[in-house]
């Protein structure tokens, strides 16, 4: 059972970065367009995300249960010592939760707006950002123990530069994530257009970021390289996500959006599974060179197993509605009664 | 400030501000069906529109509600490590409950709140009453692992360790039922008030009136008969809470010496030191008839407990007074309104029935945060009762205190600008969303 809990975890953090990231990704490309554009970004955007975009953010909850109900362990340690950045991640999604509905639901349009639309899309990109900091922290091995002074318990745990580096590319993967949604959301040729080449160059950022990520293990000492090209699944999955942009790049021009959310959708799992691994089933990497792994620090059989039937059970409810909610909602037809 | 009293304080805050969204949260959705229910029925316009107005307040509470609880399950961690790395795997099974719950509460609510023009309507419809029911579910199982904190079961505590962990039972703990049924009913209370309260206010103010009675009316029907099943559930409590935590019951009593024939303790101030309660006014034996059912059952006093092992008196004393008298309160508006609907018609018309209720729009939340400090502070000192200290589930962590600074400030801001919004959805409701009034809807 140990193994349907593992399996839910790591599909609860896949979607949550496909469809919370693209979430992100939403305000994330609204601050990086320019003035002339924003408003048309922003109009296609809401219309895409917006009766989805709370159950986007579902899927954090659902991981965040799994580990505490099931790796207390992991949980506790992670939240002690990357106390920091899981605070700033949290007033992130405070911050973008609240100021989405609240730029879309207050009755007057006014300056509010003018407070909204920042705290909207600075929590956009900081939340990810966060994110990006607490999985590398997590297993880039400064967490220690046995630390007895603040900054080496509390601050270097997280403050180094591959933990920042993994930060700024799960930003760009956001951005990326939305640009390529936002393609299929337009019946509008110009918009079409002025999305793809968004899309375009999003993908080069990726690419950049990424480099940046090998660059900063590099200098931390961080074995990056092995853990992504020492194993042969790792290695293949990198190989497939790369081909899987290189598709995407010739498919841009062609106005085929499902496909090209796929082999998004894809290409950031094959980086999750090649990230992930190689570790399994270690989660955590400590400075004392033992690990917290999701084998050995699990909860006892009845907690395990009650909470896999909870999972599997849930999943029968949850996937049929959520596949239901995107297709009605992506279709986009209007019945033109009223009701 | 130290660090442990900062924790509690953020603790208490970030719970404080949530339970008003989450009790919103899953009420609201009622009203909102049963308004829509009347339009799909009568095709009566303004039902329709009452239930647009209302369906944008739901989405701004639920989302509210949404990020606050999903600050609180890292918080569980952020603040109390210690006891998270016990409580998780016993009290987890709710939560993993809760999560499924939750997350068709989302989906049902974009179904509802994008689904106008586009989907079936009597779907549509069905999608608001499953975020309702859906909303209430999660917030039974929340109470359920809450509850688990005041009667802890499902394990064996051996020597430290917590063996044969079985989180069914844990669930099911002897104290779930009693507090979910009293939360329930709170949160329809508190929510029936406060929203028949706005709508009394924006009738008496001659604003859209045909709209807001339709919508005081399915708002005070819902509070007023919540109000009166309330104390029913709150003996259940009692004699529940006399049971299993008499220290509980003796703080919210100020109940200092173990007796017979124990005395209801109305008011009054504790005296901690001299162990009386000064300037109260005692009804002779009814405690011991609320707690056990008998005149001259035997209540256990505080001195039944060791003195580090009592919950602070006077805070839990005085929220306690504070949730029945304005309970009361409200039971008596409630009695009023029914003889208006039943007997008096022209009561219903009159403005100072109206006025009454403009008075009591905060008292049930008021009476419900007082509820929720009784229950957590009257537990104090333990977060495990009987079994771990809340001092000893603390995080390490120093500087907490700036952590409580930020999320106060941010709590803060967050109900100012939800304040602002309702205010506007409110003060707008002629322009978008009665369509009988003469302004062309949008």
């Amino acid at each position: 059972m140990i193994y349907v809990v593992i399996i839910f975890l790591w599909t609860a953090i896949l979607l949550y970065i496909l469809l919370g990231g693209a979430d992100f990704g939403a305000g994330i490309i609204e601050l990086f367009t320019s003035k002339g554009n924003k408003d048309r970004t922003r109009k296609t955007m809401y219309e895409a995300i917006g009766p989805i975009w709370e159950a986007n953010h579902m899927w954090l909850i659902i991981a965040i249960v799994i580990l505490f109900v099931g790796f207390p362990k992991i949980y506790t340690t992670v939240s002690v010592y990357l106390h920091i950045p899981l605070v700033c991640m949290l007033l992130g999604i405070i911050a973008r939760g609240t100021a989405f509905v609240f730029r879309n639901y207050d009755a007057v349009e006014d300056d509010m707006q003018k407070l909204y639309t920042p705290i909207f899309v600075y929590s956009s990109l900081i939340t990810p950002f966060f994110l990006g900091i607490i999985a590398a922290s997590a297993v880039s091995g400064r967490i220690d123990l046995l630390a007895n002074d603040f900054l080496s318990a509390y601050v270097f745990s997280w403050l180094n530069w591959f933990s920042i580096a993994v930060g700024i590319f799960t930003v760009s993967i956001c951005g990326f994530l939305a640009t390529i949604f936002i393609i299929g959301q337009t019946d509008n040729e110009s918009d079409r257009k002025y999305f793809t080449g968004k899309a375009r160059r999003t993908i080069f950022i990726v690419m950049g970021c990424g480099a940046l990520v090998f660059l900063a293990a590099y200098l931390e000492q961080i074995p990056l390289f092995n853990w992504i090209f020492g194993d042969t699944p790792g290695l293949i999955a990198i190989i497939a996500a790369s081909i899987s942009l290189v598709l995407m790049f010739f498919i841009l021009e062609r106005n085929k959006p499902i496909m090209l959310r796929l082999l998004a959708g894809f290409q950031v799992s094959m980086i999750l599974f090649a990230a992930t691994y190689s570790h399994f089933p270690d989660i955590v990497m400590l400075k004392n060179g033992t690990n917290l792994s999701l084998l050995i620090h699990q909860g006892q059989a009845k907690t395990i197993d009650s909470l896999a039937y909870a999972l599997l059970i849930g999943s029968i409810f949850i996937l049929p509605a959520l596949f239901y909610l995107i297709y009605v909602f992506t279709k986009r037809k209007e019945v033109p009664s009223d009701h | 400030m130290d660090d442990f009293l900062a924790a509690r304080l953020q603790m208490a805050f970030s719970l404080g501000f949530h339970i008003v969204f989450a009790c919103i949260g899953m009420v609201m959705p009622f009203f909102m069906s049963l308004a829509h229910f009347y339009w799909l029925k009568t095709k009566n316009v303004v039902y329709r529109d009452v239930t647009k107005a209302w369906s944008k307040g739901v989405a701004i509470f639920f989302a509210t509600g949404a990020v606050s609880g999903t600050v609180l399950s890292f918080e569980l961690g952020l603040l109390w490590p210690r006891f998270m790395e016990h409580a998780g795997p016993i009290f987890g099974m709710p939560f993993s409950l809760e999560g499924t719950a939750f997350f068709i509460e989302a989906i049902a609510l974009g179904f509802y709140l994008y689904g106008w023009n586009r989907i079936n309507p009597w779907f549509h419809w069905a999608t608001g009453v499953v975020v309702g029911i859906s909303g209430l579910l999660s917030g039974i199982l929340v109470v359920a692992a809450n509850a688990w904190m005041n009667s802890p079961a499902g394990f064996d505590y051996i020597d430290g360790q917590y063996l044969n962990v079985d989180p069914i039972k844990a669930m099911f703990n002897d104290a779930w039922f009693s507090q979910a049924l009293h939360m329930t009913v709170a949160a329809f209370v508190s929510t029936g008030f406060a929203v028949a309260g706005v709508h009394a206010l924006m009738i008496l103010r001659g604003r859209n009136v045909a709209f807001h009675s339709k919508a005081f009316k399915i708002a005070a029907v819902f509070g007023t008969i919540a109000a009166c099943l309330q104390p029913i559930s709150g003996d259940i409590s009692a004699k529940d809470v006399a049971k299993r935590q008499p220290a509980k019951l003796a703080a919210m009593e100020a109940h200092f010496h173990t007796e017979r024939n124990a005395p209801l303790i109305i008011g009054g101030i504790p005296d901690t030191a001299g162990k009386k309660v000064d300037y109260a006014v005692k009804i002779p034996g009814l405690l011991s008839f609320m707690a056990t059912g008998d005149f001259n059952g035997e209540v256990k006093g505080l001195d039944s407990v060791p003195r580090e092992d009592q919950p602070p008196i006077a805070v839990t004393h005085y929220a306690f007074q504070i949730m029945v008298g304005l309970g009361m309160a409200m039971v008596g508006l409630a009695i009023v309104y029914f003889i208006a609907l039943w007997k008096k018609k022209k009561w219903l018309s009159s403005n100072w029935l109206l006025k009454l209720f403009v008075m009591a729009t905060p008292m049930g939340f008021i009476a419900l945060e007082a509820g929720w400090t009784v229950t957590e502070v009257g537990r104090q000192p333990w977060i495990i009762h009987g079994i771990m200290r809340t001092a000893d589930a603390v995080t390490p962590m120093p500087g907490i205190a700036y952590s409580f600074y930020l999320f106060t400030a941010v709590y803060i801001s967050l109900a100012v600008i939800v304040s602002l919004l309702l205010y506007r959805q409110i003060t707008m409701v002629g322009k978008l969303y009665d369509s009988s009034t003469e302004v062309p809807k949008n």
